[in-house]
């Protein structure tokens, strides 16, 4: 990628930003297709799929994967890890960006976007557990901006901000487990309400525990996945300091991560023993759930451990990669796959080519935003003039 | 008065009443909601219902929706099942018979008017809401269009307009609320030749619904759709032929779709109130032990330091005390040999003076 040589005078046309422009092109004529002929233009939503790839991907997998923020900062700031320290900037910038895309993507899905607002400031439906999502994302959406701005106001040079907002981290950071908890767990008790539509081995009234510990993993594995990405892209724009805690940090989380889906692990089991759903596993969604709970529950946490007992860094790499792909997978069945698992084929969902579109554009936009961010402002090295507080 | 029932649920989970995940965070209450008392409901026996599409052209007319594309008096739509969309408020499908074959069974669709809706209580802008009358009503005003709703509906009602670009709306039947306001009856009601609709107080219509089935127990299935599902509905169904093979669900249980929500509610403001005790006393801890260790490190330091230099101090008063030591020994050497110099000297001189 292009971030390597920032002082030759370089062309633009890279093959990435070659890629990176077109995909921004046909996203512009997507969204300018999605607000003047609506959703029925450019997707494949209908009355009985009245959500789609943009709310189980773009919203419940982006907020997710976007769990590395708050799963950073209360490693090192609440539990006192500091030597993954170098982890929190490049986890806070990621979370932000993650949310920030989730924000954007609904602004496609809802009808009226520039109503948005209209739950906190004209009527509040407290009775729904997307009042809650949404207040909890609008929320933390602002903390993670604000967690984020020392590295900012570092650029900028703007030192007594700085100052000021790095006082407030403790309190910044407590705010953004309790928001992340409540709303990480809400999004999966947003489907406690369709227990009629709902697979029963996905639908369990502990949907919203699952969603928030498979959160914690999720966001350990995103750390470790978004480090392995930014070493190889970004290497030249790390210090001394950010490489040499990059290998704790490496072995510290893929033990946390592993520890967590062994937990997971358990109380998916535990929820098909209260419901007593054993018999569905002989089912054809039944082998799905087992494809899901053993190849991207169990095997990675197994894997996660062998990686961490032989300092095996590149298995432990190749596991987040797994465990990421295993938290999709989960938000898919349970938003689209075993959703509306009644309905005949003819009336089930596939998205259609402008819904996958859109999404690849809002991440699109996040790498790129992310590539701006670490190519100025101190994130994966420390500001000389602030060394080893921030 | 309204939504009362789903107010105090949401207000016991604002008083966290119910703090563990589960499906009951009413059971600190004994309270049962059965509906709004003199709330309306309508009566739709299936064995009147030739399927004539009659309801569906007044309700066309009577909502102001856009004409079909097929006229309500073609009866080859029925070929094909059908769902409620955002240009039907209501529909007839049709399903085969198995007691007798030459008869057909026709089933009206429309919403159910829950007495609890699922609809309303996922609505994070209040969009629906149950009337104290009967109808569960839409206020597009508000809407956002996040189709929660339609997620949320057992019976898969709400439609959107999904070709709307910029206002788009959640439609559905009404119950004709505005006629049922001016004291007419709804749009279907009204239009039905064969009676296949009763409109009443819903206590007065089910009592009709349990007379019929009294004295005809031959006649229907011995039982009310919409008496109990999903906490009870204000549209009432009794048929001569099992539900199921209608169309329509017996697996929705009878639990109000509020309650399946409650308990997660609930326990939002546990973590408010709790998450932060906790995470305060990890950083306390934390913080403490750091505190501890590093007074430990520096008590440690400190007495390793007083260690050696005791004992350099006892080294050093050790070699003092040979030099002094030492010292007088070389002094006392010194006298001694000065002594003895002086002796020898002494003799010497004396020996020469003898010598002269």
């Amino acid at each position: 990628m292009s971030g390597k040589n920032t002082f030759t005078s370089r062309s633009l046309l890279t093959p990435f930003n070659l890629v990176a422009g077109l995909i921004l092109i046909v996203g512009a004529v997507i969204t300018v297709l999605r607000f003047t002929r609506g959703l029925a233009g450019v997707t494949h939503l209908s009355n009985d799929n009245p959500w789609g790839l943009w709310i189980g991907f773009d919203l419940l997998c982006g907020v997710a994967l976007a769990a590395g923020g708050y799963v950073t900062s209360a490693a090192v700031y609440i539990f006192g890890m500091k030597r993954y320290h170098s982890a929190v900037r490049p986890a806070i910038l990621t979370g932000f960006l993650g949310y920030a895309m989730v924000v954007l993507a609904l602004n496609y899905d809802v009808g009226r976007p520039w109503r948005l607002p209209y739950p906190f400031v004209v009527q509040q439906g407290t009775t729904s557990l997307l009042f809650e999502v949404g207040a909890c994302v609008a929320l933390y959406l602002t903390v993670l901006f604000i967690e984020f701005t020392p590295a900012a106001l570092e650029w900028l040079g703007l030192k007594r901000a700085r100052n000021l907002v790095t006082r407030l981290t403790i309190l910044l950071t407590i705010f953004g487990v309790v928001l992340s908890t409540l709303h990480q767990s809400s999004l999966g008790a947003l489907y406690l309400i369709a227990p009629s539509k709902l697979h029963p081995l996905w639908y369990s009234s502990y949907l919203p525990v699952y969603f928030f510990v498979s959160s914690i993993v999720a966001g350990l594995s995103m750390v470790l996945f978004e480090s392995t990405l930014a070493h190889h892209y970004f290497g030249d724009k790390m210090d001394e300091k950010h490489l040499r805690e990059n290998t704790d940090v490496t072995l510290g989380f893929a033990k946390a991560a592993s520890l967590t889906l062994a937990g997971y692990f358990t109380i998916k089991v535990i929820g098909i023993a209260m419901d007593n759903n054993w018999r569905y596993l002989a089912t054809g969604y039944g082998l799905w759930f087992l494809v899901e709970l053993l190849g991207f529950v169990a095997l990675p946490c197994f894997l996660y451990a062998v990686g961490v007992r032989d300092k095996n860094i590149r298995l432990i790499r190749w596991t987040a990669v797994l465990t990421v792909l295993g938290i999709i997978l989960n938000r898919l069945n349970v938003s689209l796959i075993a959703f509306n698992w009644r309905l005949p084929s003819s009336e089930r969902y596939f998205p259609s080519w402008m819904e996958i579109m859109i999404s690849v554009f809002v991440v699109t936009i996040g790498i790129l935003v992310y590539r701006f961010v670490v190519t100025r402002m101190p994130v994966l090295y420390e500001h000389t003039d602030y060394p080893s507080s921030h | 008065m309204s939504l009362t029932r789903r107010k105090f649920l949401g207000w016991m989970g604002a008083a966290g009443a119910g703090a563990v995940i589960g499906k009951n965070a009413a059971a600190s209450t004994t309270e049962h909601f059965k509906g709004y008392p003199n709330s309306f409901a309508i009566l739709h026996d299936i064995t009147l219902c030739v399927g004539c599409r009659s309801c569906e052209a007044a309700c066309n007319k009577v909502n102001e929706l856009p004409p079909p594309d097929r006229p309500f008096t073609d009866l080859s739509v029925l070929d094909e099942k059908r769902r409620t969309t955002a240009k039907a408020y209501t529909v007839v499908n049709r399903f085969k018979n198995r007691k007798v074959p030459q008869q057909p069974v026709f089933v009206k669709k429309q919403c159910n008017h829950c007495l609890e809706p699922a609809c309303a209580s996922a609505c994070f802008v209040r969009a629906l809401r149950k009337t104290p009358e009967g109808p569960v009503v839409y206020d597009p005003s508000v809407c956002v269009g996040c189709r929660y709703c339609m997620v949320a509906c057992p019976f898969d009602i709400p439609a959107y307009e999904y070709d709307n670009a910029l206002s788009p709306k959640i439609m559905k039947c009404t119950m004709c609320y505005p006629r049922i306001l001016k004291g007419r009856l709804p749009g279907c009601v009204e239009a039905c030749p064969r009676e296949a609709l009763t409109f009443g107080k819903r206590s007065d219509v089910l009592e009709i619904a349990r007379q019929r089935i009294r004295e005809n127990p031959g006649r229907y299935v011995n039982h009310i759709y919409g008496e109990t599902e999903m906490g009870g509905t204000s549209w009432l169904y009794i048929s001569g032929v099992p539900y199921k093979e209608t169309g329509m669900r017996e697996d929705l249980g009878v639990t109000p779709a509020p309650e399946l929500t409650s308990g997660a509610l609930s326990v939002v403001p546990m973590v408010v109130g709790l998450w932060p005790v906790l995470l305060t006393g990890i950083y306390a801890i934390t913080q403490r032990k750091e505190k501890v260790s590093a007074e430990e490190k520096a008590a440690a330091v400190a007495e390793a330091v007083e260690k050696s230099e005791a004992q350099a101090c006892h080294v050093l008063s050790e070699a003092l005390d040979k030099a002094h030591k030492d010292a007088l020994k070389e002094k006392e050497a010194a006298v001694h040999q000065a002594v003895k110099k002086a002796l020898a000297e002494a003799a010497g001189s004396k020996a020469e003076e003898a010598a002269h």
